[in-house]
């Protein structure tokens, strides 16, 4: 089961993981043998069985111990659930710190060098200090193999942090309700060892330069992210922009300066559209509607689009 | 009193002839048991409703990517089930329904205190009912903020969020109106020498309800005067970008929503400890300290609210101190547990349908209950909030509490409402169908929550895909026994077995008038003598 995953991706598995078996043990024994108690006396109290009830009405005894035996080890499990959270809520004065960005609907991780990418790239054993900032409405950050949660509340500075002590490659996703891409806001979580964070880190000409995803699922998760596909169909059907469907490689007539002429769609022009959109519009379209991405998507992202629109036969 | 009265006492309350006819005998009737079958019938088609949308939405999860809908459908099929069934359905449901039909006559009264206020209550439910339903279909857009409502989302949606609040308001005030009802009932209408101590479990556990509604229902009215003022005056109460703070509207929320939460299961709770005494055929087993529990989980239960907030921005003193008391208050839901077991040890058990409903409400009870612990404890909730879990977690408290109590009080006292017996096979079938189809479509929900599936998600990835098939499966299979259950009793309502004044021989007073009773219950009111009660054997 995915609880007893080892060896452990962050310092909190340890103290949420006990807890959490602790409490399903206690649980699991109580209704095993409460479950059997039952089914035993329906057996065994059964009319055919015990035709004539034995009137009991109650054991001062019993009602004693069955409400100080829960107490107690309700206790324990409050103790368990409080030793396991506790250190969540006190960062070390060391911790590497990063500005995480939620808006509808993707995150940004920004670095203290100026450093931006949409993938949580951090070094191993290492704590990490993730300062939250929501712009619109409440995300929230959700890294299950980590066991943090915290929400991302627009007008509060929050925090979380961890110290990732397994390399790897983790979800996170926003798990508070945001709106209509809500399950399309997750990312990816790299712990990487400290010398390869280190180059990585220096390295400011490129956001995202450990690719994780295939170019062309990358190319999707940006596309759904920015929300592309609200004006633009993938099945054919003609909404505010022309359908991807079947569009690289395709003849379309646009109207470059009001002059109409017939182009082959190709990388160039899908970058044009991207950085330009109303320079060469397709006929029957309205100008306008669409805004420059420049400065929002990064080359490296934009031939990702680029890959994934030649899969879109 | 009995001397005035004209009303025959040998004519069902289904035949009685008063001043109208046909529908308008209903719908201006202020007989209890006329208004129960009322409301029964509103939340019935309701909860149909409910059903279909859930269903929907099970199936749009049983493949990554779009099934049937976009995105924006699925979020509004989430957000209307769940208004539907929580305003609607599961907090008004065993009071408005078995406890207005069963209160009076339990405790020996002709009706409840003021029977005109409880037909206005029925009206009052219809109108808030009407409210949000308007302002799901009309306006901008239906809603798509799930049936939290959060700010600052819900304000950004452009929706309709100030009459599905004040739907919820107008709501709300229906439950107030039966509250007050009952709690006046039952302390001036209990029959002579019924002391507190004499009360059955069942008016006892709507004593406390009534309580919470009372007390805790205004919290939406203060809220809705919040919203107002932020929506119409522009006053920065709860929208971060007018300088008001989200998280009050949580703390807002869930004062009531919790304690709404104890409105639905305390009823559940008290059919439970009528159905098993009965089929038993023994003394409830430590009947006080069901009273006790049942106050405890009360009054407690007006202050565990922060444990749905442990993620939200709470001060760490806040934060434990909700955890420790979430913790307290499932002491007496424990206590209650091993109180209607110990009931069944050395009765006379006879294997009816409503005995199954209790035996597997049960069941389903631990598992809601005992997944509770994982997240009142801190440092768990934090692994699991808002995920799947929590789904499945209350789908086990709310519908399989609720749920199960309710199918099991309907078996039990269906042939009161109707006269009539249900046909017992048809009905053994529904419930293992049901029974069946809720485990498969619910417990696949605990473990994608530990693999850390988010909640209200419409598409997820491929890891998340096998438990979401065989959720989905189950969701078929328990709509199919829910079919079942309800074409057999209609049936039977019509064409079953002429039910005798006791068939399944209870103590409790409704037991000791026909079936169906007559208009005004009791020929004569009945007197409680010394050795006298509800579980006397």
């Amino acid at each position: 089961m995915y609880i007893l995953a080892s060896p452990q991706a962050s310092n909190f598995v340890t103290g949420v993981d006990r807890a959490f078996l602790f409490i399903l043990g206690v649980s699991f024994i109580f209704l095993i043998g409460l479950t059997i108690t039952m089914i035993y006396f329906i057996y065994r109290y059964n009319r055919k069985r015990n035709p004539k009830a034995t009137q009991i009405k109650g054991s001062h005894t019993l009602e004693i111990i069955w409400t100080v035996i829960p107490t107690i080890l309700v206790l324990v499990m409050f103790y368990y659930g409080w030793a396991g959270w506790k250190p969540m809520t006190s960062p070390p004065d060391d911790s590497f710190e990063i500005d995480v960005i939620g808006r509808m609907w993707n995150f940004t991780f920004e670095y203290e060098n100026g450093k931006k990418t949409d993938t949580l790239f951090i070094p191993k054993d290492k704590p990490i200090k993730l300062n939250l900032k929501a712009l619109d409405v409440i995300h929230s950050v959700y890294i299950p193999a980590f066991r943090v949660k915290e929400d991302m509340v627009p007008g509060r500075d929050k925090f979380m942090w961890f110290e990732p002590q397994r390399e790897g490659i983790y979800e996170l996703y926003c798990t508070e309700y945001c709106g209509l891409q809500h399950s399309y806001m997750y990312n990816w979580v790299k712990v990487m060892p400290q010398e390869d964070f280190n180059k990585w880190y220096v390295d400011t000409t490129q956001r995202a330069a450990v690719p994780i995803d295939s170019p062309v699922a990358a190319g999707k998760r940006i596309m759904t992210n920015i929300g592309c596909f609200s004006c633009h169909s993938l099945d054919g059907s003609k909404l505010v922009g022309p359908s991807f469907k079947g569009i690289y490689g395709k003849e379309e007539i646009v109207v470059t300066n009001k002059e109409e002429r017939t182009i082959v769609v190709d990388d160039e022009y899908l970058r044009r559209s991207i950085y330009d959109p109303n320079a060469d519009l397709v006929k029957g379209f309205n100008k306008g509607l669409m805004l420059s991405y420049e400065g929002q998507l990064t080359d490296v992202e934009v031939e990702q689009i680029i890959e994934y629109l030649k899969t879109l036969k | 009193m009995q001397a005035t009265s004209k009303i025959p006492t040998d004519v069902s309350y289904l035949e009685y002839k008063g001043k109208y006819k046909g529908l308008l005998s209903w719908i201006l009737s202020t007989d209890h048991k006329r208004i129960a079958l009322l409301y029964m019938y509103s939340m019935m088609v309701l909860f149909l409703v409910g059903v279909a949308l859930g269903l929907a939405m099970k199936l749009e999860l049983i493949a990554p990517g779009k099934t049937i809908m976009e995105a924006n459908d699925y979020n509004a099929v989430f957000t209307v089930h769940g208004v539907i069934m929580i305003f609607m359905i599961v907090i008004p449901g065993l009071p408005a329904v078995f406890g207005n039909f069963m209160l009076p006559i339990m405790i020996g009264a002709k009706d409840v205190a003021f029977p005109k206020l409880n037909l206005l209550s029925w009206y009052v439910y219809i109108a808030g009912a009407l409210l949000v339903i308007a302002s799901l279909l009309f306006g901008p857009g239906t809603p798509d903020t799930g049936w939290t409502f959060y700010a600052p989302y819900s304000f950004k949606t452009g929706t309709n969020m100030l009459p599905a609040i004040f739907g919820a308001f107008v709501l709300g005030f229906s439950s107030i109106l039966t509250g007050l009802n009952f709690i006046v009932t039952i302390h001036r209408l209990r029959a002579p020498g019924m002391k507190w101590t004499k009360m059955p479990l069942f008016p006892w556990t709507l004593y406390g309800t009534a309580w919470i509604q009372l007390l805790a229902t205004p919290v939406v009215g203060i809220t809705l005067v919040l919203v107002a003022l932020e929506r119409i005056f522009g006053i920065g109460v709860f929208d971060p970008a007018l300088g008001g703070d989200p998280i009050l509207y949580q703390h807002l929320f869930w004062i009531y929503s919790h304690p709404a939460v104890y409105v639905m299961i305390l009823p559940a709770m008290g059919a439970i400890s009528e159905i098993i005494p009965t089929f038993s055929q023994k003394h409830i087993f430590g009947y006080k300290a069901i009273i006790a529990s049942t106050l405890a989980i009360a009054f407690v239960g007006y202050f565990v609210w922060g444990h749905h907030m442990f993620t939200s921005g709470m001060s760490g003193t806040a934060q434990y101190t909700f955890s420790i008391l979430t913790f307290l208050v499932a002491i007496p839901s424990a206590i209650k547990v091993f109180n209607w077991i110990s009931t069944m040890y050395k009765g006379s058990i006879r294997m009816e349908t409503p005995f199954y409903w209790a035996a597997s409400f049960i069941f389903i009870f631990m598992i809601g209950g005992l997944s509770g612990l994982v997240l009142g404890a801190l440092s768990t909730n934090i692994y699991v909030h808002d995920t799947a879990f929590v789904v499945a977690h209350f789908h086990f408290i709310v519908f399989g509490g609720v749920g199960f109590s309710f199918f099991g009080a309907v078996h039990y006292w269906f042939p009161k409402l109707y006269g009539r017996m249900y046909e017992k096979s048809w009905a053994n079938v529904g419930w293992l169908t049901f029974t069946i189809g809720f485990l498969a479509l619910y417990s696949p929900m605990f473990y994608l929550g530990m693999q850390g599936m988010p909640r209200r998600y419409y598409d997820y990835l491929e890891e998340f895909h096998s438990a979401n098939i065989l959720s989905t499966l189950g969701s078929w299979v328990m709509t199919f026994g829910l079919v079942i259950i309800l074409i057999n009793l209609y049936r039977s309502s019509k064409n079953g077995k002429i039910a005798s004044i006791n068939p399944w021989d209870g103590k409790t007073l409704e037991w000791t008038v026909p079936s169906p009773p007559p208009v005004e219950n009791f020929d004569e009111v009945p007197v409680y003598g010394e050795k006298d009660g509800p579980y006397e054997y």
